[in-house]
């Protein structure tokens, strides 16, 4: 596949047809078997325990509807490798999306004393 | 066995004479006794320096034999050595750091009996690749050299990648090493196996110069001559081999010994036309961006750029060679990704120029694709193209640029900057004032991006995060003189922090050689010890275990400074190479742990530190423990004493 192609495939994944996507519904997974799926295939080496990023994207909380997800892991186009399903099964990475949506949501920075004391 | 004379001469006294510095001396005579040294003074002495019989007498040894002694097993005359001590003193060297050698015996006596371990004072090293990463660390903060004293053949080796990293860096690195290369007078066993022909031969690579002498004059003139190479930009690495019978042969009467003048070089800086020619194109731009790596070395360094941005309200991304830049300063930014709006580029001793304007995405059809605009002016200024050797890549890929200026960037930013100042019309000076708005309004919300990619980035979870380790620590610290020795933890503290002295940060290991953080920390803490700055320390983990006998180091020489080890448990970076091997060939993606993490068992740095004779805290696994451990922490610092403590953290 070219790189053309390949970005084609994927913004269409992220992007154009996310009508169509938002319909589908992620398949059924596990949070807690996400979790360990997580840990078992690395992904936590690049997006932190709790999926937060740095260095690699941030993935939770609010994690990308699971099409533009799978498409993503699917045909990376960046420094992250692809993950086809056969390293990756399709229900392992249901099973982590599962697990990033379980995430709660991140702390209200003004609410955090120590926070404002930064960068001044 | 050497036996001890007598002594009437005040000690006080000898010390003045010793403690001369950058003087030209002459040695000579039957004795070996030094003079002054009369048109050659490169710097007028304090003092007069005394004879060697007076100073000999003095500090209570004997290499000045009696007129009864015919004992053949006694040195004949003055030591050698004590010839070379007086040429490392004569160039105001602080700090020797070494692993004991028994090719370096007859100076390593010197040190420490004629030259009473002071000026330079020897730093016991358990390793000499941390002897070298000490000398590096050590010179980006005092901003002047040290000696890294290796043992022939073995220890040099050892220290090989600690010299690639001082020579990537830009690092001007003394390296000694001794070597018996008379095969009539070396010792059999052992001492041969660790002789050579030509020691500098395994590293001549990334050396900027070496030299083997064969007689002291020889050496007096070869260290002048390597310093003065070493200290001319682009700094780097040289080495001078200790030969071992120089060492430890008296001097010869009636040898005439003479330390040649030193004076500091003056860096080359760029030349006028091609400087107003790169005012006019940064004055008419719409987007200039300056991008520095090691440019600024000193705060009028720091200063100048601060005064070409604002004359230009130019975009400074600081690529953190050097801390080239404020921090907090609205111009300031990381990362290459603002070059590409850019219509001119100045590059400021860059080592990537061409990684800095492309992007390469390590994936199986290797894509690269330019950052910049078509068309955009490309500008460089820097030593790099000055020294250069062919073997190692350091030098990163070729890129062509409209002007090339091969000058010193420190030394150019003065003119430059004048440069700039009388191109600026009044039409111009309007539309630079717009672009500093814009920068002012991005400047303030970057400020609160950062507070809150700092919540998101898992603030309250446990193991910690790199921004609430910053963060925390950040009001400890704010108020005193403090400066950051180790790593950068991923740009938090360069985002959280307010770094505004040019001290404050030295930059990375350059040739990314893991094992240089704690050596080299504990470097730039002794050269900061005599600020009384407070030195932190985020030290990997694996670059520990490398030679955690750096750790030891510093409470032997009672180095004060705030260890925290970012304890993650993994060679972290390899991981996802595994991941992208296992990718490419659709193979199981579970395995990448094997050989990349630090774990059954885990490492206790707590107890680590503790075995060395360093106070150990933790391991702290929770945020909510960070800030009484690193209370107590920098208690410790306070009071002169190194401190090591464990923190259990995200992977990056």
């Amino acid at each position: 596949m070219t790189r053309f192609a390949m970005l084609s495939s994927i913004l269409a994944g992220l992007f154009c047809s996310s009508a169509t996507f938002a319909a589908q519904a992620p398949p059924p997974g596990d949070a807690e078997r996400g979790k360990a799926a997580f840990l078992r295939y690395g992904c936590y080496t690049c997006h932190g325990y709790d999926a937060q990023g740095v260095p690699g994207r941030k993935l939770a909380p609010n994690p990308l509807a699971w099409p533009a997800f799978s498409s993503f892991v699917r045909t990376s186009p960046g420094e992250m490798p692809t993950f086809t399903p056969q390293v990756l099964p399709d229900q392992d990475l249901a099973d982590i999306h599962a697990y990033l949506r379980s995430k709660p949501p991140t702390p209200n920075p003004a609410t955090i004393p120590l926070l404002q004391e930064l960068g001044r | 066995m050497k036996k001890n004379v007598s002594s009437t001469v005040d000690r006080r006294k000898f010390l003045a004479g010793v403690a001369v510095a950058g003087a030209a001396v002459t040695a000579e005579g039957a004795r070996g006794a030094i003079l002054p040294g009369g048109e050659e003074t490169a710097r007028a002495p304090s003092a007069t320096r005394p004879s060697t019989v007076l100073a000999q007498a003095e500090i209570s040894t004997r290499s000045v034999p009696g007129p009864a002694d015919g004992n053949p097993n006694l040195t004949k005359g003055r030591p050698g050595s004590d010839f070379m001590l007086d040429v490392i003193k004569s160039l105001d060297i602080d700090y020797v750091f070494t692993n004991p050698a028994s090719s370096c015996r007859g100076l390593h006596d010197s040190i420490i009996t004629y030259g009473d371990n002071k000026k330079p004072e020897l730093l016991t090293c358990m390793h000499e690749e941390s002897a070298t990463a000490m000398a590096h660390g050590y010179f980006k903060v005092a901003g002047k050299p040290a000696i890294a004293m290796c043992h022939g053949t073995v220890g040099l080796q050892h220290a090989t990648m600690g010299i690639y990293n001082a020579w990537c860096d830009r690092a001007p690195v003394i390296l000694m090493t001794g070597n018996s290369r008379d095969a009539n007078t070396r010792r059999p066993g052992v001492p041969t196996t660790h002789s050579v022909q030509d020691p500098a031969a395994m590293i001549r690579d990334f050396l900027k110069w070496d030299d083997n002498p064969a007689s002291l004059q020889h050496f007096a003139e070869s260290l002048v001559r390597a310093y003065r190479i070493a200290m001319t930009p682009p700094h780097e690495p040289v080495l001078i081999v200790l030969d071992t019978d120089l060492q430890e042969q008296g001097i010869p009467d009636g040898a005439p010994l003479r330390i040649p003048k030193f004076s500091v070089p003056v860096p080359p800086a760029g030349e006028p036309n091609a400087l107003r020619e790169i005012a006019r194109l940064l004055v008419n731009a719409d987007r200039p961006v300056i991008v520095a790596d090691r440019c600024a070395r000193t705060e009028a360094g720091l200063k100048s750029l601060v005064q070409l941005a604002e004359l230009l309200n130019a975009t400074v991304i600081d690529q953190g060679g050097r801390m080239n830049f404020p921090n907090l300063h609205p111009l300031y930014a990381r990362g290459s990704g603002g070059v590409a709006q850019a219509d001119v580029v100045l590059g400021l001793e860059l080592t990537d120029f061409f990684g800095t304007v492309n992007e390469f995405i390590d994936n199986t059809e290797a894509q690269q694709s330019s950052r910049i605009k078509p068309g955009a002016k490309l500008i460089s200024i820097g030593t790099g193209d000055v020294f250069i050797h062919a073997n190692f890549q350091d030098f990163q890929r070729y890129q062509p640029v409209d002007i090339s200026i091969a000058a010193d960037g420190e030394a150019t930013l003065p003119s430059l900057v004048e440069a700039v100042r009388t191109e600026i019309t009044p039409a111009r000076r309007a539309v630079i004032e717009k672009r500093g708005q814009a920068a002012q309004a991005a400047y303030v919300q970057s400020k609160q991006q950062m507070r809150a990619a700092a919540a998101a980035a898992a603030w309250d979870a446990s193991p910690v995060s790199s921004a609430r380790l910053c963060a925390e620590l950040w009001p400890l610290i704010r108020n005193e003189d403090w400066a950051l020795v180790g790593r950068a933890l991923g740009g938090w503290p360069q985002r959280m922090w307010n770094f505004d002295k040019h001290y404050q940060h030295a930059g990375g290991s350059g040739g990314a050689g893991v094992g240089y953080n704690l050596p080299s920390a504990v470097g730039a803490a002794l050269a900061h010890k005599e600020h009384g700055r407070l030195a932190i320390n985020i030290q990997p983990d694996g670059d520990c275990m490398y030679a955690p006998g750096a750790i030891w180091t510093s409470a032997h020489h009672k180095i004060p400074m705030l260890t925290i080890m970012n304890n993650n448990r993994a060679y972290h970076q390899e991981v996802m190479h595994l991941q992208r091997m296992a990718a490419w060939r659709q193979r199981r993606m579970d395995r990448w742990h094997i050989a990349t993490t630090i774990r059954d068992p885990y490492v206790s740095f707590a107890k680590l530190a503790d075995a060395m004779g360093v106070a150990g805290i933790g391991p702290i696994e929770t945020p909510a423990d960070l800030a009484p451990a690193l209370k107590k922490g920098l208690d410790i610092v306070k009071r002169g004493e190194p401190v090591v403590i464990d923190v259990v953290m995200q992977p990056r």
